[in-house]
């Protein structure tokens, strides 16, 4: 009786909880699978669901989805493109942090910490001003490297974390063994960080795949932007076809719902355990 | 002297023997940071310090204390952090101790829960924001079908508004947060709860006794990090609302991009600065929790 008790309470939280997430992703899924003028009616399954707005956004046949391909693989280079040079970038760091112990490691960490201190949407506004400087304003660089300056900071801590935690003992044998310091890294450091390494790449992959407010800033062209731009540029009127908007918006949103899944195993454990040591 | 050889061995980077060595070390290291700091010299401190020469006439900031608007902003940036922040974490904790629970099937949810966050924003909060049309939306519909009334007309009225970017913000971060929060949990001693449960303690006595002593750094530096995350929140006010109605849901995070599309760069830049020393006391506190 007890253990019934005990799940039912169990249940009692879980109900709200499934719901409270699914809705609106349940919503986006409907609006997607409904015919234009019936749109949605208050019903829980529409009453001649269809994939016709598929086919338009495949097929590129609206006004707003002219580029849509393009604009996807914009938004699948440029997420890419971010994924490899944070991991570059941090990977490289980490290692002279955590195991060269390189001169000056705790003040770099401390710098990269500062930039969580700008919020990332106000420091949206000087980017744009400094890429205009750099003459990169319109170019899919301007959004890779802001990507890359936001999501580095959180990559090299996560990644000297990681490194703090391996055994000092292999160095040292390493050592008596005459090793360089490149030999470190390619024979002990990068096979021991490889499922961090998955975890942080993976995590700027997504963050630079789902950014609006950068792509929005830093692109204007329909030709370079991504999808998020893209999807954004309906708001401007009114009576856009708002059905063929969810469409695209959740053809957008698979990629990094199945890579999450592809790598969560990676991700819970990577990115959530520099927390529990504080 | 096996012991003292040992002892010299693990504070190996230090020993002199290896001196020459460590220079070589040393210049890889210095080598292997370049790269990052090139990263933020160019792409943060250089962007900031710029912003902030932007920012440094007088006449922009008289210019923006006259703008009504920009005081509604901050109203609402107080409301939105002080609500947001404070409420998604009560929250989380709450649901890191519902998912801790093993089960298979609260795995299975937690694979679910975890979507509003890997997922992108653009898609999801514009769902919200048709669910909330005053006329087709599905709310308001459900409504008309129960009551044959009018539902409210939610992203019309700027209280209503800004509680719906709220709980839209909250929507999306949750999971996150209660996923940090989760991984502390599952850090504590099982044996704790059991010598606890021997000593017939409620599962409240284990809650205030052990998981809240246990997490309550945590959860600060969580309350912290994320006023900082909350505060750039460009998405959950712009997307739902895009400010309005008139301009009344803005927060300071949205603030900066309506000034750029009224051309007035050097207010979009103090708005910006304005809310710095706000930041300042916190920024210390958690750069030293951080670092450690």
């Amino acid at each position: 009786m007890r253990k019934f008790f005990t799940e039912a309470r169990l249940l009692l939280v879980a109900i709200p909880v499934f719901l409270w997430t699914m809705i609106p992703l349940y919503h986006l899924m409907l609006f997607a699978i409904s015919p234009r003028d019936t749109a949605f009616k208050g019903k829980l399954w529409p009453d001649d669901p269809t994939f016709r707005n598929f086919e338009l956004v495949l097929q590129q046949k609206h006004y707003y989805l002219n580029n849509f391909w393009h604009q996807m693989w914009n938004s699948l280079v440029i997420a890419l493109a971010v994924g490899f040079i944070t991991l570059f970038v941090a990977t490289a760091a980490a290692f002279a942090i955590s195991r060269l112990r390189v001169r000056g490691g705790r003040l770099i960490m401390n710098l990269a910490l500062l930039t969580y201190f700008v919020p990332a949407a106000f420091l949206a506004l000087p980017m744009y001003k400094a890429m205009a400087v750099y003459g990169l304003l319109n170019t899919q660089w301007a959004l890779i490297f802001a990507m890359v300056a936001i999501a580095t900071p959180y990559a090299i801590w996560v990644l000297k974390q990681a490194g703090d935690k391996l055994p000092i003992e292999l160095d040292e044998a390493a050592i008596i063994d005459g090793a360089t310091a490149p030999q470190l890294f390619r024979f002990i450091f990068l096979p021991l960080m490889a499922p961090s390494m998955v975890a942080v790449g993976t995590y700027a992959l997504l963050l630079a795949w789902n950014e609006y407010l950068y792509a929005f800033l830093l692109l204007s062209r329909d030709i370079d932007t991504t999808l998020a731009v893209a999807l954004g540029a309906f708001l401007s009127a009114d009576d856009s076809p708002w059905e063929l908007l969810m469409t695209a918006g959740l053809i957008y949103a698979l990629p990094p719902a199945a890579i999450y899944y592809a790598f969560r195993r990676y991700m819970a454990a990577d990115l959530t355990s520099g927390s529990v040591k504080s | 002297m096996s012991q003292a050889a040992t002892a010299d061995l693990s504070s190996f980077p230090s020993a002199a023997p290896a001196a020459g060595r460590m220079s070589s070390w040393q210049n890889w290291g210095m080598l292997l940071v370049l790269p990052y700091l090139a990263v933020f010299f160019v792409f943060v401190l250089y962007p900031v310090g710029y912003g902030l020469w932007l920012g440094n006439d007088l006449q922009s900031y008289r210019a923006l204390f006259a703008d009504d608007i920009f005081w509604r902003s901050v109203v609402n940036t107080i409301i939105f952090l002080g609500v947001g922040v404070n409420l998604k974490l009560a929250i989380a904790l709450l649901l890191s101790g519902f998912f801790a629970v093993p089960r298979w099937w609260i795995r299975v949810l937690g694979l679910l829960f975890i979507l509003p966050w890997a997922v992108p924003s653009i898609p999801t909060i514009l769902s919200f924001r048709f669910m909330l049309n005053p006329e087709w939306g599905v709310i308001n519909q459900v409504y008309y079908n129960l009551t044959f009334l009018d539902g409210p007309n939610w992203l019309n009225n700027p209280v209503l508004g800004l509680t719906m970017s709220i709980v839209v913000h909250i929507w999306k971060s949750l999971p996150f947060w209660t996923l940090i929060l989760l991984a502390g949990r599952l850090a504590i001693s099982k044996e704790m709860y059991e010598a606890a449960a021997i000593d017939g303690a409620s599962s409240l006595q284990k809650f205030r006794f052990i998981t809240w002593p246990a997490m309550r750094q945590l959860y600060l530096t969580c309350t912290i990090l994320s006023m900082f995350f909350t505060l750039g929140d460009f998405n959950s006010v712009y997307l739902l609302t895009g400010g309005g109605p008139a301009d009344l849901t803005h927060v300071l995070a949205t603030l900066g991009i309506r000034y750029i599309r009224l051309d007035q760069v050097d207010l979009a830049m103090a708005s910006i600065i304005c809310a710095l020393p706000l930041m300042a006391p916190l920024m210390v506190f958690m750069m030293r929790r951080l670092s450690k």
